[in-house]
């Protein structure tokens, strides 16, 4: 052989036939484990120290091993429910219906007490000179505003819904800017640095980051509550039945229902869940199709 | 004396970049940021590496990842660089190309889910258009002299591979190995998403303000990116290879009813998806839904995304030339390089969401931050390629110094070569331009992102193959400009 062939051979033994391989291997995976996720919502560094004490907790009441894994948004909760890669989600309002779409048989089982009336806070920098008050905060019109995740129902659905409900406009029209923070911790953040003059925040999470010292109440303060609305709720896959037994989705809720200890509950934050059903939502799939987040 | 073309054409791209700043929204609107920046700064000299839950883990698929979908990228974008000729596909390959890597791994999310294969496809998918299109250039220049010295009729691949292959494999492996720095920096951006890369714990924990976090994750980044020449030695690559399927494994499960459904429902249209071939009404409605898209979302996300690159390119030229002569033996001694080089590490490395986000803290949201960041971000780039090959020029004995050095001498005769890795790099910043519209800035990949995360993969992809014709649209500009500004078509990488 001549030298042409050198670089040739070195090629397919150092990278080609390895890169074969390590594909190959990868595409082989673990399976067989009850799987959960949570949508994103707040201070995602805690999430695995939040969920995996309730997988611990789902794996000694179900007699199963269940997993908790982490995901980066709304929209990849509901992409790993539908690839049926999770089999429950903790969903908030508007993921969970576009979850339950998507997913003919999957039904939401229980939601957290407070789920039943939820609000969302209107949050603004002090420099706004914006009081609270009664009613819809008109004043925040022309002003920069942030939502949090695009697919949030307190931090998007319900504030765009009474955005475009009281100032007769799309919010980009509304507002002299518009941006989507990502998540609840951020909007606060970013309204209380003033880069946002106002923002809609989910309430349990504005209660929280107060509790934790991180607001400041002479730079940022609530200036409106929205009328209560239901939200957060775990969903499951209907299929579950039939891969771990008669009555699984039965056991699945029980343990979620029976749930008392106060540190499994604080991960949510709730004080405690109460049965749910998926006509409970109606309210959630009907702002979403009347403001064209849903076909 | 006439006015050289190349003078001419920089100013005619400074002058669509001060065209656009018209256009921009450049308003500074933050009121205190100065709590939040001392909070930065405060973690920036106090990183805490043990606050990472999984900091060796997350730094080990990073790896794993950039490895293996880079070399599967080499194995791929070499077997199509031979066929390069074939216009298919030179089309499939500047189609793959144009696409973001992380628009490539939120479709992929969608069809695998959480698997490694999501993760590998999207730096693969990507980068083996890219490395087919440079590998075929590097090929086709590397010189026919060695082949025409053959006798007559030695075979097509014996020519190839006593001829052509020899004369360009150095060049062939240099490319590669600036790639894999690449493919390092994308492996961890793609955490952004949810791949348990560095990006996915960097991402979170800026968002929450942990910054001790934060700059901890970033110094073992840079440290990676910084000893990639120490590391990254020939003969380890298939020891690094065969770990990394065991660092990958355990993901889930990877369905084929899921990856039709993705082909056969999800981004077909929604107005045709349960319709009849002949149902008029659907196509009607289909057309409504193709207009409200590009009236709404298309077409001015396309203006911004070009107003945000025009400005960008301009940003990255003129700070290229800033930043080069920091890394130039021509200008600097060796002490003052490695602060330079160390420098200019850290603004390569520094995803330009994050750098764009420290900026929206002092400006507010505006497009200011993402020029700025786009503009540091590449800047750097092409400063430390451009410092590289200032440092091969020779110079005469009695040459001038300081600045009469720079501006008569080095400037001028490494100025073609910066407007060739410029204008390489402006489809990249185009590309880039997607993943700001945290900023409120509405590009293309704002809308992508939104469609997205509706769920509705049918407006997502259609809006995705407009930003690849866009893509395509711009490379094949530069490509012309670059062939008559006589600029190399492929800029050498050492």
């Amino acid at each position: 052989m001549g030298q042409g062939w050198k670089p040739l051979g070195n090629f397919i033994r150092n990278i080609a036939l390895p890169a074969i391989v390590s594909v190959s291997f990868v595409t082989a995976a673990l399976a067989g484990d009850f799987v959960f996720t949570a949508i994103p919502d707040e201070d995602e560094t805690r999430l695995r120290q939040r969920f995996d004490k309730v997988a611990v907790y789902l794996t000694r009441e179900l007699g199963v091993k269940v997993r908790y894994i982490p995901v980066k948004s709304y929209a990849a909760a509901v992409a790993a429910f539908r690839n049926n890669h999770v089999h429950l989600a903790w969903f908030g309002g508007l993921s969970g219906v576009r979850a339950r779409l998507l997913v003919p048989g999957s039904e939401a089982i229980a939601q957290g007490y407070e789920d039943r009336f939820f609000i969302t806070y209107f949050i603004a920098h002090a420099s706004t000179g914006l009081r609270p008050a009664d009613g819809f905060p008109a004043g925040i019109a022309g002003r920069t505003f942030t939502f949090g995740s695009k697919g949030s129902t307190s931090g998007r659905l319900m504030p765009e819904f009474y955005i475009r409900k009281h100032l007769k406009q799309a919010p980009a029209k509304a507002f002299a800017r518009v941006g989507f923070s990502g998540d609840h911790s951020r909007t606060i953040a970013l309204v209380q640095s003033g880069a946002y003059a106002v923002g809609a925040v989910n309430y349990k999470v504005w209660a929280n980051e107060m509790k934790a010292g991180h607001i400041d109440p002479a730079k940022v303060s609530v200036i409106w509550k929205t009328p209560p609305y239901p939200d957060y709720q775990w969903t499951i896959r209907g299929d579950v039945d039939t891969v771990w037994g008669r009555g699984f989705k039965a056991r699945v809720t029980r343990a979620l229902l029976d749930m008392t200890d106060t540190d499994l509950l604080a991960s949510f934050p709730r004080k405690s869940f109460v049965p749910a059903k998926n006509s409970d939502y109606k309210p959630i799939l009907d702002v979403a199709r009347s403001i064209k987040l849903i076909d | 004396m006439r006015r050289s073309q190349r003078v001419s054409t920089s100013f005619g791209f400074l002058g669509v970049g001060l065209f656009c700043l018209v256009f921009a929204d450049l308003s500074v609107s933050t009121l205190d940021p100065w709590q939040e920046m001392a909070r930065m700064a405060r973690g920036l000299v106090t990183p805490d590496f043990l606050a990472v839950d999984r900091l060796g883990e997350a730094l080990l698929q990073t790896l794993a990842f950039a490895l293996v979908g880079v070399a599967l990228a080499v194995v791929a974008g070499f077997g199509l660089a031979l066929v390069f000729h074939v216009r298919v596909v030179r089309w499939g390959c500047a189609f793959v190309r144009a696409i973001h890597e992380l628009f490539w791994a939120l479709l992929f999310l969608q069809m695998l889910g959480l698997t490694a294969l999501t993760g590998i496809l999207a730096i693969a998918l990507p980068y083996a258009g890219i490395f087919a299109k440079v590998y075929s250039e590097i090929l086709e220049e590397a010189g026919p002299r060695a082949a025409n010295t053959l006798p007559a009729g030695s075979g097509t691949v014996s020519a190839f591979f006593f001829a052509r292959l020899p004369d360009a494999f150095v060049h062939l492996k240099s490319y590669t190995f600036y790639r894999v720095e690449c493919g390092l920096r994308s492996s961890a951006v793609l955490g952004f998403v949810g791949l348990p890369t560095l990006g996915f714990y960097l991402e979170s924990a800026f968002k929450q303000g942990h910054y001790s976090e934060v700059s901890a994750l970033l110094f073992l980044f840079y440290v990676i990116i910084a000893t990639l020449r120490l590391w990254m030695r020939p003969r380890l690559v298939p020891v690094y290879l065969l770990i990394a399927p065991f660092v990958l494994a355990g993901g889930a499960e990877i369905s084929l009813d899921n990856i039709a459904r993705f082909f056969t429902h999800d981004i077909v249209p929604y107005p045709l998806r349960s319709a009849e071939v002949l149902d008029i009404s659907a196509w009607t409605a289909f057309g409504t839904w193709t207009w409200e898209l590009l009236a709404d979302q298309a077409l001015p996300g396309i203006v911004a995304t070009l107003v945000l690159t025009q400005i960008a390119l301009v940003g990255s030229g003129v700070l290229t030339l800033v930043f080069f002569p920091l890394v130039s033996r021509r200008f600097l001694g060796p002490v003052g390089r490695t602060a330079g080089h160390a420098f200019l590490v850290v603004v390569r490395s520094t995803p330009e969401y994050i750098l764009a986000y420290v900026l929206l803290q002092f400006w507010g949201p505006s497009m200011l931050p993402a020029i700025v960041a786009l503009s540091l971000h590449n800047g750097a780039i092409i400063g430390h390629l451009v410092g590289r090959f200032s440092d091969e020029l020779a110079l005469r004995p009695d040459h001038p110094r300081g600045l009469n050095l720079y501006a008569y001498e080095v400037v001028p005769r490494v100025y073609g070569q910066f407007l060739a890795f410029l204008f390489y790099r402006w489809e990249v910043i185009l590309r880039e331009t997607a993943i700001l519209g945290i900023l409120g800035i509405q590009t293309l990949g704002f809308y992508v992102d939104s469609a997205i995360s509706e769920i509705r993969l049918d407006r997502a992809m259609f809006l995705i193959v407009i930003t690849a014709l866009l893509n395509i649209a711009v490379d094949g500009l530069s490509r012309a400009i670059r062939a008559r500004l006589r600029l190399a078509t492929t800029p050498e990488i050492q």
